[in-house]
């Protein structure tokens, strides 16, 4: 995973609320076994004006010029303004493989679903949960400030714009990860011994769930 | 005496390996479902890194997104599908995971399966690599979907490190009408609660109502409770879930039926337990529920009408105006002038064989309208399809004009062949009505199994009551 510390970039505003994870990557696109390849199709019945095709090439599909990702004052954005419940429904993580591959790195909005905000977290991307009043604020400020750019800084958990800046919470274990570029899979490895010790008394007290079945 | 617990706080205590900081814990799973979509990636981790699975027994695979739904036995035709497909039950065979391939008798939808085949068992963590898991809740199990890099994790420890859920609990009381299902309890709740309500809680549905509901319809309102935001949704176990489990292929018999029977029946809300949140429902108060647009919380009665801008929150217009555009739908137009190109009844949500004995009772002795281009019947699995053509189900829906298919998720997101083509509109029993998401450009509009029946007939919405 990309460490994360500090970030100044440029934002994109995406106004709409529940903005679900098929619309953020179509399910044809999850037809991949690689975990590349999914930032051209990001947001792509938004994105492009023809239908997209799963492992074709995107760079002459015709643009949606609506689109904010689209538009020229907004290209190489880093930040990601949201509304509440980005990420909702489907589980898929190819959603969150797309939003970095095409170059965020923070999401920024008031609420973000369970498993998708899990699921940005194991991949370096941070999202950050910000109150609807900052929010709303920042989405007028995006509009009437061209190249607005934002400062997010992980250690100090701020985010800032000009005088302003805003705390956000983060709980301290992704954030170490987040800041080390860490996979969790070690660190929970280091508990062998406690697992062990776990699944033997879970064995005793729940044995028929250990025991292989016939005619399965 | 002994603290009052929730049925959430039972199951949480007792698969927690070890408290981490930060209030975290690393969670023991019994069991770990896995599909041919959000799986490879997780696989090819594993290799990478050299990794081994922590335990081949406690995983059960299938392949359910992307199968063709006709002529299986030519196989599959989308070489990007196909190669998914393989790939599952290639890294199933290499590590000694129990794989049920498209040609098996038990094939079908994880939500669907699991359950049937008595995998699913009280007092258990089960996880997957998909939202819908929260399904496995109405046996009083602690189910929920998982990324692909949780899956990973999973493989190569058996545990997932997370932070408790709060507490809702959803208190559900008296009778639903004739022609009312738990589908519409469901969507009913959702719109209550709205599409992000339940984040970050665990959701237990309570109340006679419930206790009345079978396996069947508890499923369908766990399943339902992602839609709001709830990652988890849980029932307490019962007389229907001790009877419901008996005699399923993957349930202990003799001695240890008793024991696991005493075990499981732990597994509910003490009296006094203390929730972070509460909601009474009444049952009568629930009607047959239409989706109008394009997230689960925006829908109303059959009789009801596609809302005015002025019913609508300030806040919400903006959503409320994008969604009437995509749906191609006029504000005040009544729900019931709504016509339809297809009908699905299929999906994790509704394609038991309760579903589909309600959906062939409305059905027998009629036709499909002959406006409708396609109305499709789903089976969720091998054993439910084998169970209705038992039954005669399957020819009183290919009589009435339906297409009668093999098992998985189709029309649900058609990431097979089944789906919506741009601008076609489907009353589905599924569960998400997303843009795009049972076809690029594709309208859906989430109903009971009786409510698509009947829609089916009439080739646009009724109300079931009165057909
Ligand atoms: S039926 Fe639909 S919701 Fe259920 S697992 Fe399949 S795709 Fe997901």
């Amino acid at each position: 995973m990309q460490p994360f510390t500090t970030l100044d970039g440029l934002v994109v505003p995406l106004d709409r609320r529940d903005v679900d994870t098929d619309a953020i990557m179509p399910k044809q696109f999850m037809k991949s076994i690689r975990r590349t390849g999914f930032g051209q199709n990001l947001f792509d019945s938004w994105r492009y004006l023809d239908e997209g095709v799963p492992g074709a090439d995107c760079s002459n599909r015709p643009l949606n010029p609506e689109f904010s990702l689209n538009q020229p004052r907004y290209q190489g954005a880093q930040i990601l303004l949201c509304r509440d419940n980005f990420g909702c429904g489907s589980s898929r993580e190819h959603a969150v493989w797309g939003i970095e591959e095409f170059g965020f790195r923070v999401l920024l909005g008031t609420s973000f679903a369970d498993i998708f905000f899990n699921n940005c977290l194991k991949n370096g991307v941070l999202p950050i949960r910000l109150a609807p009043e900052v929010i709303d604020s920042l989405f007028v400020q995006v509009e009437q400030t061209p190249g607005l750019r934002l400062q997010v800084d992980l250690p100090q958990q701020q985010v800032r714009c000009g005088e302003q800046q805003w705390r956000f919470d983060i709980d301290g274990h992704r954030k170490h990860c987040l800041i080390e570029g860490l996979d969790d899979i070690d660190l929970t490895l280091a508990r062998t011994d406690e697992i062990e010790r776990y699944e033997q008394q879970r064995q005793r007290r729940t044995p028929w769930l250990f025991e292989p079945v016939e005619g399965l | 005496m002994a603290e009052a617990k929730t049925l959430f706080q039972k199951l949480w205590d007792s698969h927690r390996v070890v408290d981490l900081d930060d209030g975290e814990a690393l969670v023991y799973i019994d069991r770990h479902l896995v599909n041919e979509v959000t799986s490879p990636q997780a696989f090819e981790g594993l290799g990478r890194r050299g990794r081994k699975p922590w335990r081949v027994d406690a995983v059960l695979a299938a392949a359910d997104h992307n199968v063709p739904t006709l002529m299986r036995s030519q196989g599959i035709s989308d070489q990007l599908a196909l190669v998914q497909v393989r790939a599952l039950a290639s890294n199933c065979q290499a590590l000694g995971i129990t794989h049920y391939g498209m040609d098996d008798a038990r094939q079908g939808i994880l939500h669907v399966i699991a359950p049937e085949l008595g995998i699913t068992q009280p007092g258990m963590t089960i996880a997957c690599g998909d939202s819908h898991t929260s399904t496995h809740g109405a046996f009083g199990a602690l189910a929920f979907g998982i990324g692909t890099s949780d899956i990973e994790h999973l493989l190569a420890s058996q545990c997932l490190r997370m932070r408790p859920l709060k507490t809702l609990r959803i208190t559900v009381s008296g009778t639903l009408g004739k022609g009312v299902s738990s589908k519409d309890l469901a969507l009913g709740i959702i719109a209550r609660l709205g599409a992000s309500g339940g984040a970050g809680h665990a959701i237990e549905f309570a109340g006679d109502t419930i206790e009345s509901l079978s396996m069947e319809a508890r499923m369908t309102l766990c399943n339902m409770s992602i839609e709001a935001g709830a990652r988890v949704g849980l029932v307490g176990v019962d007389q229907t879930t001790i009877d419901y489990l008996q005699g399923r292929v993957a349930v202990p018999s003799g001695d240890a039926w008793e024991q696991a029977q005493a075990y499981w029946r732990e597994f509910v809300s003490d009296e006094g337990a203390r929730f972070d949140r509460e909601l009474a429902i009444s049952a009568e108060s629930i009607q047959p529920i239409v989706t109008w647009g394009t997230s689960p919380d925006m829908s109303c009665t059959i009789d009801g009408r596609v809302p005015l801008p002025e019913d609508i929150e300030p806040t919400r217009r903006d959503s409320y105006t994008q969604a009437l555009f995509y749906m191609d739908l006029c504000p005040g137009m009544a729900i019931s002038d709504i016509r339809l190109d297809k009908v699905f009844i299929g999906s994790c949500t509704n394609a038991r064989i309760e579903d589909l004995r309600i959906a062939a009772s409305v059905v027998k002795g009629q036709r499909v309208a002959s406006s409708i281009r396609q109305a499709l019947v789903v089976p969720g699995s091998g054993m439910v399809k084998a169970q209705a053509e038992a039954e005669g189900l399957d020819r009183i829906f290919v009589d009435a004009g339906f297409e009668w298919r093999e098992p998985g998720c189709s029309m649900c997101l058609g990431m097979n062949e089944d789906r919506l083509l741009p601008g076609e509109r489907c009353a589905s029993t599924s569960n998400r009505n997303f843009e795009g998401r049972q076809g690029a450009g594709g309208r859906s509009h989430l109903v009971s199994p009786a409510m698509a029946a009947a829609a089916a007939i009439a080739g646009h919405f009724v109300d079931v009551r009165t057909c």
